[in-house]
């Protein structure tokens, strides 16, 4: 049989889905759209759910903030899954390689014992903030009512188990893989003064229950604090210590902390600009959160770089939050 | 660190990179972090007792997963720049991914939401992370079918507004309120119904037949991504069998809670898989296997095998089994039939079956397609032919638990229609079954809350009072494009414009629904 | 009654040497070719060894590699690092 192909029937017929076509209209879309715009129900929901009765199943009420579409926040990354994914492949061959190197020639089981023990105290329990991290982020994956914020939300979810993993195996590699230190550094997190405010901090994150405060205050006020003081500065105050090959096991939380700016910042952004409403409801809870996520990091910063380094940081966050129209307070910026 | 101990085997060293990240709150009192855990009566003594269902760290994961997309997109593209849809057996293949696209994939997305949820619900860290794999897979799903469809969706109708149908239009709220249902419930409820039932129980039977389907019907995307979101699902499965052993294992008491959650979600999703037979059957130019077959292999047989494995806990097989094995032969020509007569009010087009696959479903059900089906349908290819399609105008009675039509017959009778009636609080309720009627008996107070949609168009919900208002401007179908009869709508003329050859004379189409 | 264990795997490369490492180590089970995937049962226990896929394939293989091909499983898991049993107790 010869087929001819007439060239009407190979024109597409339209260009995108039509939900996408009402947002951008009808022109090819891209993947990151089809993926990640109006996918999710938003009506019509059939049952209140037994654990929050007084809300339908998707309910805009379950954070304070008000946005006509959540969907005007988008990701500036344009991670939908297989973006995502694709990226942190890339970004956990360097992490591995780095490992092994690190395992090969026993840069870690070289250092002094007291760096060792520094390690164990002041970086390892730091992945029990990553499972707190973890936990919130999920939170919001399930709460959030757009796929563009849920999704931004459960990629971080699932950073934060690894950024949690690979802080575990700094802990594997001095122990070789005894867990013992793991358990060591363990104590240091539920005991040692120098953690308590922090682990204070972390569990009274675990009860809030709107997912925009909680957002705001793990990945902008915690994250913005917390990440440069320990990956920057005592990154460099480890350094000094000599143990400058630590620098190589924390390569992904540095690149992952900058790379997450883009998306927090971008996210803060439009749910400030949308509202005045927003706006104070927002800056009520930097004045609340800001101060708690400085005094959790303290014990820190007087234990490796200096209080100045925290200070400076908080500077730093100061900034970046008055670009989006926020201000924190406590601070001489 | 000088002594060391014994180094970690596989299974602690995931123990160690997991759960052991978690810790005992003091700050905070556990039942406030974690306040859904109890509400359900599920007794839990010892999360330590969890067994990991899988031991993926996250750079494994990544490293996988990553492998897996780009597989995955190297064949959408190249299936896009081939046009690959003109590959497929015939355009009526087109209409199952129709139901797939509008029917499926949105549960793929509350998927995601549920399994977010639940990834932060419980108290055992190593349940929680498992969870959380499952909510980023289930968004790997939901997103990667967009982007399977996006092709087809730019050659053919019915595609082009999935989720905004799946909230409304009338059948789909069949899926819709399964996944509500499951979704309002706790988290152990949850993950009885989706990871347990729907996930180990029944997901062979919705997954296997679309990909084999789309394998038989030359669609290369489809067959990919369902293959490569397959290869997710065994590690979902084995999470559905652990988690019920888990719960069992931890108390006694949790055993009566099980049961009844397994009698009702094995229904739930029998229910549902009526849609699936029916693609199976009736939708498939090239056939697989009929939805029987596949109701034996993979019901009967493995899910007989599961059960027996689940016996020394207590647990019996799912109460109406009995009804539903015996409702194999029956449910996808039903189920058709129904679509068939309201196809005026479905996204996508319905036909009556060619003679040779006529024949084909004698063959297969021998003892009840030709005595109980057959003649109706050869009835209804007559009066198309003759320019007089059936169409069906009056709005039928939905059960008031799965939301399908009361269209099922008695499993000792077929010739009657199986109905159920109870009062509840004054008003009057209707049911397909004995099995949806339980449902309602056990919970009247969510079930009395489903938006239904027949009811909610007489409501004048819905946009209008016409079934031509409510289908174009509520939703979003575009009249006699999308759907009704496909012989001789655009979707066929198209396909016989590409396949070079000419409508025949008699199938010339006329609008009857509005 | 029968108490069947399965997995089913893509049709694809990775697949003939998997299916070559269970039929060694299964001799009782059972291989189906079915559209685009072939499953393999067997009654009762399954299991895949590490050390015989290392054979097969002449390389180094963890057990985990399988999950990329895999489409479905029937009977319960145990995995670790040198196998993967599915059984019915």
């Amino acid at each position: 049989m010869t087929i001819e192909i007439k060239t009407t029937s190979v024109e597409p017929i339209r260009n995108t889905y039509s939900a996408i076509a009402r947002r951008f209209g009808d022109k090819p879309a891209t993947r990151y759209q089809e993926a990640s715009f109006d996918i999710e129900a938003k009506t019509n929901f059939h049952y209140r759910p037994l654990w929050d009765p007084k809300r339908t199943l998707n309910d805009p009420s379950r954070t304070a903030m008000q946005m006509d579409d959540w969907y005007a926040v988008t990701d500036p990354r344009q991670f939908f899954y297989g973006a995502y994914v694709g990226n942190r492949a890339k970004m956990q061959e360097a992490a591995e390689s780095n490992f092994g190197f690190c395992d090969k020639r026993n840069l870690l089981t070289r250092l002094p014992e007291e760096t060792q023990h520094q390690l164990l105290r002041l970086l390892v329990p730091l992945r029990h903030v990553e499972l707190g991290a973890n936990m919130n982020n999920s939170k919001i994956a399930g709460d959030a009512i757009a796929t563009t914020v849920a999704q931004m939300h459960m990629f971080a979810a699932t950073d934060r188990l690894g950024i949690g993993q690979y802080l575990s195996r700094i802990a594997l590699l001095l122990d070789g893989s005894t867990g013992k230190a793991l358990d060591e550094s363990k104590t240091f997190w539920m005991d040692d003064e120098l953690w308590q405010p922090m682990r204070k901090l972390v569990e009274d994150m675990l009860v809030i229950d709107d997912w925009f405060e909680l957002t705001l205050v793990q990945n902008v006020l915690l994250d913005g604090l917390m990440y440069p003081l320990i990956y920057d500065r005592m990154d460099a105050w480890l350094g000094e210590q000599g143990a400058e090959d630590v620098s190589l096991l924390t390569e992904f939380q540095r690149d992952w902390f900058k790379e997450s700016l883009r998306w927090t910042n971008a996210m803060t952004k439009t749910v400030v600009g949308e509202s005045e409403g927003n706006r104070e409801q927002l800056q009520i809870w930097v004045t609340q959160w800001e101060p708690r996520a400085y005094e959790a990091l303290k014990p820190i910063a007087q234990a490796t770089t200096g209080l100045d380094a925290l200070d400076e940081i908080r500077a730093e966050l100061s900034v970046r939050l008055k670009k989006v129209g926020l201000e924190s307070t406590g601070v001489q910026a | 660190m000088a002594i060391k101990n014994k180094k970690l085997n596989l299974k602690d060293k995931y123990q160690y990179l997991t759960r052991d990240m978690a810790w005992e709150p003091t700050y905070q009192k556990k039942e406030d972090i974690y306040p859904d855990e109890q509400f359900e009566g599920i007794k839990i003594t010892d999360w330590s007792q969890w067994e990991d269902p899988f031991r993926l760290t996250m750079d494994a994961y990544w490293k996988y997963q990553a492998e897996k997309e780009k597989k995955l997109y190297a064949i959408f593209d190249a299936f896009a720049q081939n046009n690959g849809h003109q590959n497929i057996t015939d355009a009526r293949y087109v209409n199952a991914l129709k139901l797939f696209l509008s029917g499926v994939s949105p549960l793929e997305y509350a998927a995601f939401q549920g399994y977010a949820r639940v990834g932060r619900q419980f108290s055992g860290a190593g349940a929680r992370v498992a969870c959380q794999l499952q909510a980023i897979d289930e968004l790997r799903h939901s997103q990667t079918q967009q982007h399977a469809m996006s092709h087809y969706n730019k050659h053919f109708n019915g595609l082009h507004d999935a989720a905004h149908q799946h909230d409304r239009i009338w059948f789909l709220s069949v899926p819709k309120s399964f996944f509500d249902d499951a979704r309002s419930a706790g988290p152990f409820e949850f993950l009885t119904a989706i990871s347990f039932s729907f996930e180990y129980v029944l997901t062979n039977l919705l997954f296997v037949p679309f990909m084999s389907g789309a394998a038989y019907n030359g669609d290369m995307a489809t067959v990919t991504f369902g293959f490569s979101a397959q290869s997710d699902e065994a590690r979902h499965m084995t999470l559905g069998l652990e988690v019920i052993k888990f719960i069992l294992e931890q108390h006694e008491d949790n055993v009566p809670i099980i049961q009844r959650w397994i009698d009702k979600w094995f229904w739930r999703g029998f229910r549902l898989l009526s849609l699936v037979g029916m693609m199976m059957d009736y939708m498939l130019p090239n056939k697989v296997m009929s939805w029987a077959e596949a109701w034996e292999v993979y019901y009967e047989q493995n899910g007989g095998a599961l059960f027996k494995d689940l016996e020394r806990y207590g647990i019996r097989p799912p109460k109406y089994q009995d009804v539903a094995n015996a409702a194999k032969n029956h449910v996808s020509h039903q189920a058709w039939g129904t679509f068939y007569q309201y196809s005026q009010a479905t996204n996508f087009h319905t036909w009556m079956p060619e003679e040779e696959e006529m024949t084909w479903l004698s063959e297969k059900y021998p003892e009840t397609f030709d005595k109980y089906y057959r003649a109706r349908f050869e009835h209804w290819d007559k009066e198309q032919k003759e320019g007089r399609r059936f169409y069906n105008n009056t709005l039928p009675q939905l059960c008031q638990v799965c939301q399908i039509p009361v269209i099922f017959t008695e499993k000792d009778d077929p010739s009657v229609f199986s109905h159920r009636q109870i009062k509840h609080e004054g008003e009057r309720y209707h049911f397909c079954s004995d099995g949806c009627c339980d449902i309602f008996k056990n919970e009247p107070e969510k079930y009395i809350q489903a938006w239904l949609p027949v009811h909610q168009i007489y409501q004048g919900n819905c946009g209008g009072a016409d079934v031509a208002t409510v289908v174009e401007k509520y939703y979003h179908i575009n009249l006699g494009v999308d759907n009704m009869e496909y012989h001789g709508s655009p979707d066929h003329q198209r396909w016989l414009d590409i396949k070079g050859l000419k409508p025949l004379q008699s199938n010339s189409e006329k609008k009857t629904a509005a | 009654m029968s108490q069947k264990v399965f997995i089913a795997f893509q049709d694809n490369d990775n697949a003939r040497y998997l299916v070559e490492a269970v039929m060694q180590d299964n001799p009782e089970a059972e291989v189906q070719h079915q559209p685009a995937m072939i499953r393999i049962e067997a009654e009762k226990r399954l299991v895949i060894n590490r050390a015989t896929m290392e054979e097969t394939l002449g390389r180094e293989w963890d057990v985990q590699e399988m999950l990329i091909d895999v489409i479905s499983i029937g009977g319960n898991v145990d995995e670790d690092d040198d196998h993967f049993i599915l059984q019915w107790n």
